[in-house]
């Protein structure tokens, strides 16, 4: 098996199920139970907390543990708009973002809010010049992907960052889902206030993810009914799920001091191959763009019949987002960033991990050059 | 070639005559040790300062892991160039834009101390000024108050600068002032006490009052997390004994009228923090008594209660507002362990109206209710349970596997 649906979704490492196991067996009671066994738990869950703050390098209190990046990206963005409604109904956010938050945009539409969607140039990369110019006194947030889901292209956080600090009373939240153990965020040095992420894109397991709120920053919840993740996230904690994700983190992180080259290695092997293949088109841009996230598009296939064609050779590969390709149809993101409806409706990503290896991307080149030429025969 | 480190300077060090060496020595095994994950660091002791070369350890978590340092007074990262004109230029540059944003100003304060060095300390402050207006933006110079003052001095062994100073904890190096036992009971007012008795140079352990099944596990849990915690500030360990408190606070119910059963409580957990204060070579009490906060803290409260002992009782927080104490507990890491809601054993057994004017001879007459008093002290005494704490340990090993 050749997988290469990483941004989908990872193979939870075996290490990461170890720990949902034992504690899950072991450490089951309710942390907020007053027995000794809730104690354990309660005990476990802090230490869980400080050991991912640490790795995010961040404070414990500032971790609110969520079921994932949709959850997170929705607390985050309907919960600022809520809670800080009266200083202002403007939210500033991208073209390129992700369905979990494009759709919260649009449902703060409905509630009166009003959102600019800033456009993105053809590398998919928003510019400061239109933020700047976005920004007006009733502006309360400003959300945006730090690595785009389908392209892998990285927007200019640090820069943005800067122009949102000018204006204390702006929050500033990222979705790092994509980019967790990938491209560098210092969330503190970046002047980021809220940071989504979510663990099964890490090798951990689904249902399982968090989101950075800053110390001092209010929001309203969406869940209500108890005292959890200090007040922002009712529900009886996940404790195997958290206790896993630590484990994800850590490895993947680790992964990342280790492996980053190999990882660069195989998207340029990616990069040069495609490049080589007629009828291919690259649509993740050279520069600014995440190291595993390869998309393309093939003229006049569709890409469904090559994903099956594929599938049948055991390789794994998407049509640009797994939460939107259900849907057919030419992609947001690609129409966004100016490439035409034929070329927004036939691209394909390859996204990889550290795991990947430089033999896996040749052998999905080869048989890309073949699949591609049979089905164009086909269809001539 | 570039050999970035840091300089560590002393506070009311040089203030001390003859005890220096000693306050010296142990400031640097206190560096040494805080400092003993990152292998690849060379600290040495000068005459006035200690330096610590990072040979590619990343400056901030050791700046901050020395900001915890008692008797440090600042820290400054500096680089070391070659005797060199060009060189000094390049480096000047990457330690202002390590320390500056993109506004503000700054000036160069350069000093010769080789005197063979071809270009003067007035030529250098031109020389190495005139280099960094022109590759920054944005950037001014002010002679008299600038944002950043950019150090550079020529020595024999290379020139060093220096732009960004972080202030230190100040305070004395832990180890010169003897040792105190440190009442803790979980508020927010007792690790800001100890806090500032070990800023003195003084050694704590920690006493708690444990009272199963009236006080729970996480009250006990939440002490020992505090405890925990104070290690950053303690040169490396801290003791923890947990006195068995049960039979004392039942009796104590039982045999004294409840306006004063606070009272003489207080007076027994005095008698027996002297006793393991005794036992384990301490010279003092510390705790986080404040004046005129609750019943207990009243004056004539303290009058009735001091008199069970001879030992000096620090009170560090004795005269601060609760907004001061406060906002220490939030720079040093204890607030948010110390508001986890668990009741501790001066809350659980509280009457509805103690005393806020005990009267000293009627605590003692009172007191006598309690024949086997000596008895229970010695008892609880003989059955503490002692925790070692250890900076960077926490007391869950058995979940590091699991991360």
């Amino acid at each position: 098996m050749i997988y290469f649906d990483n941004s989908a979704t990872t193979k939870p490492y075996k290490e990461v199920l170890d720990t949902f196991i034992t504690v899950s067996q072991k450490y089951f009671a309710n942390p907020s139970s007053l027995h000794s066994k809730g104690g354990e738990a309660e005990n476990l869950l802090t230490a869980a907390r400080k050991s991912i703050a640490g790795l995010l390098d961040v404070d414990p209190s500032e971790i609110v543990f969520t079921s994932g990046g949709t959850e997170g990206n929705n607390i985050a963005i309907k919960g600022i708009a809520f809670q800080h409604q009266n200083r202002g109904k403007h939210v500033i956010t991208t073209a390129v973002e992700h369905p979990s938050s494009y759709e919260s945009f649009q449902y703060l539409e409905t509630q009166g809010f009003d959102i600019t969607y800033l456009p993105v140039d053809e590398a998919g990369l928003v510019s400061i010049e239109d933020l700047k110019k976005a920004i007006r006194p009733e502006t309360i947030l400003v959300s945006m992907l730090h690595v785009n889901n389908e392209t892998g292209t990285i927007q200019p956080i640090k820069e943005i960052g800067e122009v949102v600090k000018e204006h204390k009373k702006i929050f500033f939240h990222v979705d790092n889902v994509q980019g967790i153990a990938k491209v560098p965020l210092p969330l503190k040095e970046w002047g980021i206030d809220l940071c989504t992420i979510s663990a099964h894109k890490v090798h951990g397991l689904k249902g399982t993810g968090l989101l950075y709120v800053k110390n001092g920053v209010t929001l309203s919840a969406l869940f209500t009914g108890g005292e959890q993740e200090h007040r922002k996230r009712a529900g009886t904690e996940n404790v195997a799920g958290i206790a896993s994700m630590a484990k994800a983190l850590r490895l993947t992180m680790d992964a990342m001091r280790t492996k980053k080259e190999k990882l660069l290695e195989v998207k340029q092997t990616f990069f040069e191959g495609l490049k080589k293949i007629e009828g291919v088109t690259l649509n993740t841009p050279e520069k600014h763009s995440a190291p595993h996230i390869i998309n393309f598009s093939v003229e006049g296939i569709k890409p469904e019949v090559l994903i099956h064609s594929l599938d049948k050779r055991d390789i794994y590969v998407s049509t640009r987002s797994a939460c939107s390709s259900k849907q057919g149809g030419a992609s947001r993101v690609l129409l966004e960033m100016g490439h035409g409806e034929k070329r927004a409706s036939t691209a394909i990503r390859i996204s990889t991990s550290y795991d990947n290896t430089v033999d896996e991307a040749k052998t999905t080149l080869n048989v890309l050059e073949e699949e591609i030429s049979n089905i164009k025969k086909v269809m001539r | 070639m570039l050999n970035d480190h840091l300089v560590v300077r002393y506070g009311e060090l040089s203030l001390k005559g003859k005890n220096r060496r000693h306050f010296e020595s142990q400031l640097f095994i206190t560096v040494k040790r805080k400092l003993r994950q990152y292998d690849k660091l060379k600290i040495a002791k000068l005459f006035d300062r200690i330096v610590v070369e990072l040979n590619g350890e990343p400056h901030e978590p050791i700046i901050k892991a020395l900001q915890d340092i008692f008797g440090i007074h600042s820290i400054s990262l500096a680089l070391r160039a070659e005797n060199d004109i060009e060189e000094i230029q390049k480096a000047a540059l990457r330690a202002l834009k390590e320390a500056m944003v993109e506004k503000g100003t700054f000036k160069v304060t350069g000093k010769r101390s080789l005197k063979s060095f071809p270009v003067n300390s007035m030529q250098l402050n031109q020389e190495v000024g005139g280099y960094l207006l022109k590759h920054t933006d944005g950037l001014t110079v002010d002679v008299h108050h600038p944002d950043v003052n950019v150090k550079v001095e020529v020595k024999d062994t290379g020139t060093y600068i220096s732009c960004q100073t972080y202030e230190g904890a100040g305070g004395l190096p832990i180890g010169v002032g003897g040792k105190a036992m440190l009442m803790l009971s979980g508020g927010i007012d007792s690790p800001v006490a100890g806090y500032l008795t070990m800023k003195r140079g003084v050694r704590i352990e920690g006493v708690h009052f444990h009272s199963p099944p009236f006080t729970s596990e996480r009250a006990k849990q939440k002490v020992v997390d505090l405890t925990q915690e104070l290690t950053r500030y303690s040169g490396g360990k801290i003791k923890l004994h947990i006195v068995p408190f049960t039979t004392i606070q039942q009796t104590i119910k039982d045999k004294i009228p409840a306006s004063y059963s606070m009272t003489i409580m207080r007076r027994v957990m005095l008698r027996i923090t002297e006793k393991l204060a005794e036992n384990n070579h301490a010279m003092a009490i510390a705790n986080g008594e404040n004046l005129g906060q609750v019943a207990s803290q009243t004056m004539h409260s303290m009058y009735a209660i001091n008199e069970v002992t001879n030992m000096p009782i620090l009170r560090p927080v004795i005269t601060m507002d609760k907004q001061e104490i406060m906002n220490i507990s939030h720079k040093i890491g204890t607030y948010d362990i110390s508001i986890r809601p668990y009741e501790d054993c001066c809350t659980i057994f509280l009457p509805s109206a103690p005393k806020t004017k005990p009267k000293r001879d009627k605590a003692i007459w009172f007191e006598k209710n309690i024949e086997n008093l000596e008895e229970l002290v010695e008892e609880a005494v003989q059955n503490v349970e002692t925790i070692i704490l250890e900076e960077g340990k926490t007391t869950e090993e058995s979940f590091e596997d699991l991360f």
